[in-house]
């Protein structure tokens, strides 16, 4: 949300960096990502690191993610709040209204209802994504079946894919409330 | 001293000049209606009286209290703006409703966020929301829309929606209301039940000025009207005088072709 507001910002300094920021964390892979993040604190003899172990990898996967995640999530957010009419908001400014309760009584349940499918997509790719968090030796999901197929086993991969499919249902389900919750009016 | 005294505003868009120099003023009851081809500059006239654009010179008064002056920037500043505004209100070409609000949380919307800036709120919070319902219901029913409350804007004709938008705008009781071709996005059935309304408004004297294309409804209204052109007032006068008998050339061209639709 801070990412949507600093790209529309009216102080260009500011807009420019946040966009620069989100074309380079979109532009490039998230793989990549994951092993800079990881990687590049030690790599660079920053005072910084990661905590040893298990927890480490698990805390830079997760740093990763949201950086990532935070970057599509704002473009979804700035098109939402982008696509209201200026006449909504010329109609709250001739009531009196402040920026502030224009933006929360006025049109932040439009813009809601108008992203919940695109932040659907984005939540279903990131449960799928998170198997990338192998490249860090995290133990994934994927990573675990692995394991079981050298030992000539295949059914644990299916279970995998099973166990996806139930993650993605489960969201499935979820957003459709929100969605049937939000139908009472047309935007 | 007029009620509302407008002086010298012009506005420009990057290098198209939209209005020049215009002049005039509105006594307290008074109607006044605008009319005039599209690009004339009658919305951005009322926009600029409510605000939402800014001129680039000229005074706005009213009742004595200078609430724009181009050359002053105090009185600009966005919080004396904000009060300044309530002296207006606007009804939009179209509607601009609240899509996720009943038809009365519509209309009470705004006196509620007012309300809580009242320092006896907290005190009073239920009487004073109940106040709020109470005159919200009223205005409705003004406009013909008892039975609408606890609808939603979607599920009401276009001429319904427009009578909620002037119940909400009438409920923070501005002094003069502004009216933006009110009934241009309508089916032709729709508007006279929108027009009767804006009537009614005018007879209990309720300080109007109304951009419109309704030729007939203008000079009905109308205690003066405004033709404009070009960004200029061209003529104004008494309905039957600006209507029955145009002085200038300008303004005999544009009533000619109405005369021919």
């Amino acid at each position: 949300m801070v990412i949507a507001f600093g790209s529309m910002s009216r102080f260009r300094p500011l807009r420019w960096v946040v966009r620069t920021f989100v074309w380079i964390i979109r532009g490039t892979p998230l793989m990549l990502q994951l092993i800079v993040i990881f990687f590049g604190p030690g790599l660079l003899n920053m005072p910084f690191s990661w905590p040893s172990g298990e927890s480490g990898r698990f805390v830079a996967a997760t740093v990763a993610f949201i950086i990532n995640y935070a970057c599509y999530f704002s473009e979804i957010y700035r098109g939402g709040i982008e696509s209201i009419p200026v006449g909504q908001y010329e109609a709250g400014q001739v009531l009196g209204m402040k920026k502030g309760q224009i933006f929360f009584h006025v049109t932040l349940l439009q813009v809601i209802k108008r992203i919940v499918p695109p932040i659907g997509n984005e939540v279903i790719t990131l449960v799928k994504d998170t198997s990338l968090a192998r490249i860090i030796a995290n133990k994934e999901i994927i990573m675990m079946a692995g394991e079981y197929t050298n030992k000539g086993l295949i059914w644990p991969l299916f279970a995998t894919g099973i166990y996806f499919l139930v993650f993605g249902g489960v969201l499935t389900v979820l957003l459709d409330w929100v969605e049937k919750k939000l139908s009472y009016f047309r935007v | 001293m007029a009620f509302l005294e407008v002086k010298g505003i012009e506005k420009s868009f990057g290098t198209v000049q939209v209005l020049r120099k215009i002049d005039f003023s509105l006594e307290k009851g008074e109607v006044i209606s605008i009319i005039g081809s599209s690009g004339s500059g009658k919305t951005t006239l009322l926009r600029c009286l409510n605000f939402l654009e800014r001129p680039d010179k000229g005074s706005i008064i009213v009742n004595n209290e200078v609430i724009f002056d181009a050359m002053d920037p105090a009185t600009q500043r966005e919080s004396e703006v904000r009060k300044k505004r309530l002296h207006f209100g606007l009804v939009f070409q179209n509607f601009n409703l609240f899509p996720q609000y009943t038809v009365l949380k519509n209309v009470t919307l705004a006196a509620e966020l007012l309300a809580k800036e009242r320092p006896d709120f907290k005190q009073n919070k239920k009487a004073i929301l109940k106040e709020i319902q109470d005159r919200g219901k009223m205005l409705l029913s003004q406009v013909g829309l008892s039975d609408k409350l606890d609808c939603y804007p979607h599920m009401i004709s276009g001429g319904q929606q427009q009578r909620v938008a002037i119940a909400r705008a009438l409920a923070l009781e501005p002094d003069i209301l502004c009216f933006d071709e009110p009934t241009s996005a309508l089916d032709p059935e729709l508007t006279g039940e929108v027009l009767k309304v804006i009537r009614n408004l005018a007879d209990r004297n309720t300080t109007m000025i109304i951009v419109t294309h309704e030729m007939d409804f203008a000079r009905d209204v109308a205690d003066r009207v405004i033709f404009m052109d070009g960004g200029v007032i061209v003529e104004q006068g008494h309905p039957q005088e600006v209507f029955g008998n145009p002085k200038e050339e300008r303004t005999k061209q544009f009533l000619a072709r109405y005369k021919k639709d």
